[in-house]
């Protein structure tokens, strides 16, 4: 990891106003830190945006100014706050190929043992270590295959940014409609500022005939800290879309806040899987990201289904409730979760189902894992509305600890006003226990075999959500996370 | 060859164990009794190295191998198997998936090649055959919801696949009626192979009627009171700990 990141965000922002001073300097794109009007106005300008993006993200941006930052959440141990937002440069286009190690043979060699750790493929290490590509990868041929292939079929996917120039109806008819960027703090901030991310539309009738992943995972660098993304699947349309890696990404932002928007008509489906593993900052707590990230799916047709699944176990603080709005009769909402904090980070993370309409369902399974000083909170709101007759919830939400100076709080709230609703909520705390351990070390396997095959099991529900190749990475990333976690 | 030599242990400086010399030679079944309390499962767990009893003072060899100077792991390795009194559940791990784990590691230790899912999966049938076993458990969670039966047959089926040189049965009647222990002393039997060696821990004798030792030590007060063949523990059963401990406490200077 960058050493760069391991940093506060005040020594992190003095740092770049010494590399970069008040930057001017159109190669290197940098904006300074800090953010008013003029920035905003400056990102439009830099992504030629149309006039209504850029109304948009200033009506964002002075909401935004009345807004305060949220401080509900439970991050009980150390004090990040305040998070001096004029000490954050809001714009920083990918790094020239000077900047980066012209080969595998320049980067820390400690990245690359994780890499062959998570079994990440050899032709993608150099990409996800910051090798300019070219030398290594023709990422713009795999890129044109792909997008070919789709468009075979009519599905776009494509950066927003060129969304906006290449379909500005699809774009403006449904940017902010799920998130409204008056929505809460963060999304209000992403939506003055967002940089980039990734827009899918899926015509009606279409099933994506690819899984949305690998292309994404290569080409996602450099997109993290302001990410905007927006899927749209029309009737009967079906995808499967995964972001994030395993693979823990050089980055030197310190604030991520994203907001991703769903939407399903009628009978469509949406899959959105994320791991995440941004960097956790080291074991006493200096550095790391604060992941503030606001996702949301609107179930807006009948019968349709919208999935979460997300592995977390990077970045100091989460803050994070993937939700869903189960409008359309009879549709379905589910949420499957991973959430593991080592060390000091925090984590506070679950999700909100809001039932409108009539026979929707909603699942939501949750697994926390705490070990170190890692403070875990599954918080999670499930809602049935007056009209949403034989609405069902089923809800599970599981902790583990490992050792005794962690912490794992639930704070499940349901309400309910439609008499006919089911609404179940089973939850378990546990203590990986030194028996279990003793128990596969006395048939010959190792301490920190035992616990990363505990863990696995404890999270087993959730990794079967996950799409086949990122099941393994993901099943190895938990055991890299843990690693030093037991004497 | 199992060598015990004056071994002292003790949890939360309670001597539990007080001096216990027992050697075990290639290919025995030797039976320890004793009434509750004495320190037969302690015994048990020290083999097997749980760390929450501390060897004060003596020695333990297999094959010559000092065991006390290995983790629990590396034991089990090197061919200690410990079947539970209370088989840990592990949720969401296959019975399938931890025994494969378990055979590679010790095969690894073993320097022999990782068997793949398929050769793993021969294995398995090999040995469910050799025993008349039921495999169905094994697609299970590790002892998640079994009958006490089937946590015994399951330790039993483990401790087969492992192929160890030394076994510790800890307690393996408790909890299961006599068709259970019938079939779970069958599994042992077919298990005695004339070089592997069996330490049979019980509070009944019943166990021994289908599990015959060659030698039954009486552990009272964590040490071995007396030392006998198979007839030793029809005696017990018919006579009761009680004339023995109160032997030993006299032996004790108590």
């Amino acid at each position: 990891m960058a050493n760069d990141s391991n940093q506060t965000l005040d020594a992190w922002a003095e740092q770049n106003d010494y590399k970069w001073g008040f930057v001017t300097d159109i190669e290197s794109e940098t904006l300074p830190p800090g953010l008013d009007e003029d920035v905003v106005r400056a990102i439009s300008a830099r992504k030629k945006e149309p006039q209504w993006l850029l109304e948009w993200r200033l009506k964002a941006y002075r909401h935004w100014l009345t807004m305060d930052e949220p401080d509900w959440a439970h991050f009980p141990d150390h004090d990040w706050r305040p998070i001096d937002y004029n000490g954050i440069s809001y714009y920083s286009a990918p790094k020239s190929d000077d900047d980066r190690p012209k080969s595998l043979d320049e980067v820390d060699p400690k990245l690359l043992e994780t890499y062959e750790k998570l079994g990440i493929p050899l032709e993608e290490r150099a990409a996800l270590a910051g090798v300019a590509v070219d030398a290594v990868f023709d990422s713009v041929s795999v890129a044109t295959t792909y997008r070919e292939k789709l468009a075979e079929v009519g599905v776009i996917f494509c950066p927003i940014s060129e969304a906006v120039h290449d379909h500005p109806e699809l774009v403006q008819q449904y940017l902010g409609r799920i998130v409204p960027p008056n929505d809460n703090f963060f999304a209000a901030l992403n939506s003055a500022v967002f940089t980039d991310g990734s827009f899918v539309f899926i015509p009606k009738g279409v099933t994506c005939p690819m899984e949305l992943s690998t292309y994404f995972r290569i080409n996602s660098l450099n997109t993290g800290q302001f990410e905007r993304t927006l899927i749209v699947a029309e009737e009967g349309a079906s995808v499967s879309y995964l972001e994030g890696c395993t693979a823990p990404m050089r980055d030197e932002n310190q604030l991520h806040a994203a907001v991703v928007e769903l939407i399903a008509l009628d009978d469509a489906s949406i899959k959105y899987s994320t791991i995440q593993n941004w960097y956790p900052g080291d074991e006493n707590g200096k550095g790391g990201i604060y992941n503030f990230v606001t996702k949301r799916g609107l179930c807006e047709g009948d019968r349709s289904h919208i999935s979460w699944t997300q592995v977390e176990t990077g970045s100091a603080i989460t803050w994070k409730y993937p939700s869903c709005i189960l409008k359309g009769d009879d549709s379905i909402g589910e949420f499957y979760s991973v959430a593991l904090t080592n060390n000091r980070q925090q984590a506070d993370t679950g999700t909100k189902m809001v039932h409108l309409g009539r026979n929707t369902s909603s699942n939501i399974v949750s697994k926390g894992i705490s070990a170190g000083h890692g403070q875990n909170t599954y918080r999670g709101q499930v809602k049935i509305r007056p009209k949403a007759t034989n609405a069902r919830n089923y809800t599970q939400c599981d902790s583990m600890l490992m050792g005794d100076r962690c912490g794992a709080h639930t704070f499940p709230y349901i309400e309910a006003d439609n008499d006919t609703a089911v609404v179940e909520h089973e939850a378990s705390t546990s203590k990986i226990g030194e028996d279990q351990i003793f128990y596969c070390n006395q048939r010959g396997i190792s301490s920190e075999d035992a616990v990363s095959m505990i863990v696995n099991g404890f999270c087993r529900e959730v990794l079967a959500e996950l799409p086949m190749e990122f099941a393994v990475e993901a099943k190895k990333l938990l055991e890299v996370s843990l690693e030093g976690s037991v004497g | 060859m199992l060598q015990i030599t004056n071994l002292h242990a003790s949890v939360e400086g309670n001597e539990i164990l007080r001096g216990i010399d027992l050697t075990i030679p290639s290919g025995e079944v030797h039976s320890i009794m004793g009434p509750n309390g004495s320190g037969k499962s302690t015994l048990a767990r020290v083999l097997a190295g749980e760390e929450t009893y501390d060897v004060t003072e003596g020695s333990i060899t297999l094959d010559g191998e000092d065991l006390l100077d290995m983790d629990p792991d590396e034991r089990a390795c090197e061919g200690l198997f410990m079947a539970f009194q209370y088989p840990v559940e592990i949720p969401g791990v296959s019975t399938k998936y931890f025994l494969r784990a378990a055979v590679n590691a010790v095969r690894a230790h073993r320097e022999l090649d990782e068997l793949d899912a398929y050769e793993f999966l021969q294995l398995v049938k090999e040995k469910a055959n050799a025993l008349e076993l039921d495999t169905s458990l094994l697609d299970r969670s590790v002892n998640e919801g079994f009958s006490g039966g089937e946590k015994k047959r399951a330790e039993i089926f483990q401790l087969a696949m492992l192929d160890p040189k030394m076994c510790v049965l800890d307690e393996t009647d408790s909890g299961l009626d006599i068709d259970a222990l019938k079939v779970v002393a069958d599994g042992v039997n077919a298990l005695r192979d004339g070089s592997r060696s069996f330490l049979v821990i019980t509070h009944y004798q019943r166990l021994l009627n289908f599990i015959v030792p060659d030698v039954v030590h009486v552990l009272v007060n964590g040490r071995i009171a007396r030392t006998g063949g198979k007839e030793l523990a029809q005696q017990l059963e018919a006579e009761g700990y009680a004339g023995i401990e109160a032997g030993s406490k006299v032996a004790n200077g108590a």
